[in-house]
């Protein structure tokens, strides 16, 4: 990094690792012996233990979501713009805690781990994990952390399926669930893109039916595609239109084959970098995980039933341009929770961002995190 | 506090669920929620009001009137309450009958456009009235359902509507003698408890 740090930015931070030696089962019935989980933390616990707020991170996040692990760094975490003093989520106001899930690729225990009982990467022999298996080791390291009950547990996307897991599975743990960008369960269009990502993945011939670390290979490729696709559906039409209309890189006609507009060479890029720092097998497992979230289900398919266990209060935001996961979803979720007799507030911002709107700074998307986070503090009893 | 608050909040059942459309900054859901136990939520479209309805811990959800209520279940609330919008939304007949639908009961207020002041800048200067509770001129006003309250007691009689309580006061929020005796001369607001037809 040329620059010096932001005096809103958490600073320099560094990783730490939490070791879990007793077998962890999950819900697909498999054990993992032992589990490690990688977790970073901003700001301090206050004495009461009582302002602490979890970050579930979506399909491609992990632990580092704030701050720089060296001055060298190019970008910081990957949710800076939220969290900090005097951001959203107020690091001067609340203790943070932001891990790498189980079945991720950056630290915690997933596919690139060795297998106890192999002496191998697990590779594609990692168990299947679900949201319920998330937040049942989330509540791990929240007991290994002494933190019973957090003031908040926030994600956006696949985070916030996980933040309202947590008010279904541990409601007692859980004083306020943040929702953002997020849905109830995915639907067949959603699905299928997921799978049309696995596809690419899983055709990649350096893919190696999931055993690329043992073969030297990566299926950087497949990734890379993968990536790609998720990318033009995170973003909306407007929203690519502002950023490149059809500017051209080159305008050789005759090169059919190469880059010709601005917006083919940014999704290049953005899979180029993806498929070096991202695991397949974890990427297959995250989508998965995704697909089949649908709290519903264990209670007869009914939303409200489900919610009807929580004891927090909720905020659900939603983008209007978000049409992956669109704010007609976000809606089924505060209908059922107002259904529920459960405390909401519930905002739709207009952007042109698309579903990646939920990671940056539209004015009026922080005016309602913020004002939301005070509420949060103020109900919990933190003074600034 | 707003002076229509106190008037309402006399109409509310202790615990009740209450849904209130156009909610603005909440003041009225926070008073009934302290005052009287409400398990209340607010409807609201303004980006500044849903924000200090968070900062004073008011349910509001960020939905627009006239894009209907149908996400609404039929009985899911105990009163629904609109106070000085229902003559802002397209079609405030249909939203008369939506708000019967989710509510047993509703509470409506609305401003009299046959309030004497009113009636003498048309009569007299032949141009759109502008009063104390009517402060809009006729191209920036929201009000595009302007009504009278023989108006809107004529609505209420072809509904079959049971009016469970009503009174108007003048702008003063006062019951003066004459708003009593010519209520649609000298009121300028109406309060209107209704139930479902008989």
């Amino acid at each position: 990094m040329s620059a010096p740090i932001p005096a809103d930015s958490v600073g320099l931070v560094s990783p730490h690792q939490k070791v879990f030696e007793a077998p962890v089962r999950l819900l697909c019935g498999r054990v993992l012996s032992r589990m490690e989980l990688f977790y970073e933390t901003y700001g301090e616990l206050n004495a009461a233990r009582s302002n602490a707020v979890l970050i579930c991170h979506a399909l491609s996040g992990h632990h580092h979501a704030a701050g720089y692990h060296g001055l060298d760094d190019d970008r910081p975490g990957w949710w800076d713009t939220c969290i900090g003093p005097g951001k959203p989520i107020d690091t001067n106001l609340f203790h943070v805690v932001s891990l790498n899930n189980v079945g991720g690729c950056h630290g915690s225990t997933g596919p690139r781990s060795i297998n106890p009982q192999t002496g191998r990467a697990f590779g594609p022999d990692f168990p299947a994990v679900t949201v319920r298996d998330w937040v049942a080791t989330q509540a791990m390291l929240a007991d290994a952390l002494g933190i019973t009950r957090w003031a908040a547990v926030i994600g956006g996307s696949l985070g916030g399926m996980q933040a309202m897991q947590w008010t279904i599975d541990l409601p007692d743990r859980v004083a306020h669930a943040l929702l953002i960008a997020c849905a109830s369960r995915l639907s067949a269009q959603n699905i299928a893109f997921n799978e049309i990502a696995r596809q690419a993945i899983m055709f990649d011939p350096d893919f190696n039916g999931g055993r690329y670390l043992d073969n030297a290979t990566n299926p950087a490729r497949g990734l890379m595609l993968a990536r790609m696709l998720g990318h033009v559906t995170y973003q909306s039409d407007d929203g690519l239109r502002d950023k490149f209309g059809r500017d051209v890189k080159s305008g050789d006609l005759a090169a059919a084959h190469d880059v010709q507009f601005q917006v083919e060479s940014y999704l290049h890029h953005q899979g180029r970098s993806f498929s070096q720092r991202f695991d397949a097998n974890t990427y297959l497992l995250m989508t998965r995980a995704l697909d089949h979230f649908d709290p519903a289900r264990d209670f007869d398919d009914d939303l409200v039933a489900a919610l009807c266990r929580a004891q927090s209060d909720f905020l659900v935001v939603a983008f209007t341009s978000d049409w992956r996961f669109a704010p007609a979803r976000s809606k089924e979720i505060v209908d059922a929770l107002i259904a529920a007799r459960k405390n909401v507030v519930s905002a739709v911002i207009d952007t042109p961002h698309g579903h990646d709107a939920f990671l940056l700074p539209v004015p009026r998307y922080f005016q309602v995190f913020r004002s939301y986070m005070l509420h949060v503090a103020a109900r919990v009893g933190i003074r600034s | 506090m707003r002076p229509d608050i106190a008037i309402i909040a006399d109409l509310v059942t202790p615990g009740a669920r209450v849904l209130d459309l156009g909610c603005g900054d909440g003041e009225l859901l926070a008073y009934l929620k302290r005052a009287k136990g409400v398990n209340g939520y607010g409807l609201e479209i303004d980006p500044e009001m849903i924000t200090c309805c968070i900062t004073v811990g008011v349910n509001v959800i960020e939905q627009d009137l006239d894009q209907g209520l149908t996400n609404f279940p039929s009985d899911s609330f105990d009163l629904v309450v609109m106070t000085d919008t229902l003559q802002s939304v397209k079609r405030p007949d249909i939203m008369l009958d939506e708000m019967l639908r989710i509510g047993r009961e509703c509470i409506v207020t609305f401003p009299n456009f046959a309030h004497w002041r009113c009636r003498l800048q048309l009569a007299a200067r032949g141009k759109m009235p502008i009063a104390k509770h009517l402060p809009h001129r006729w191209y920036n006003t929201p009000n595009i359902h302007l009504c009278t309250f023989a108006d809107f007691e004529a609505l209420c009689d072809a509904k079959n509507l049971t009016v469970i309580e009503r009174f108007v006061v003048n702008s003063e929020y006062t019951n003066h003698p004459l708003v009593s005796r010519f209520p649609n001369l000298f009121g300028t607001t109406a309060f209107y408890q209704l139930g479902r037809p008989q």
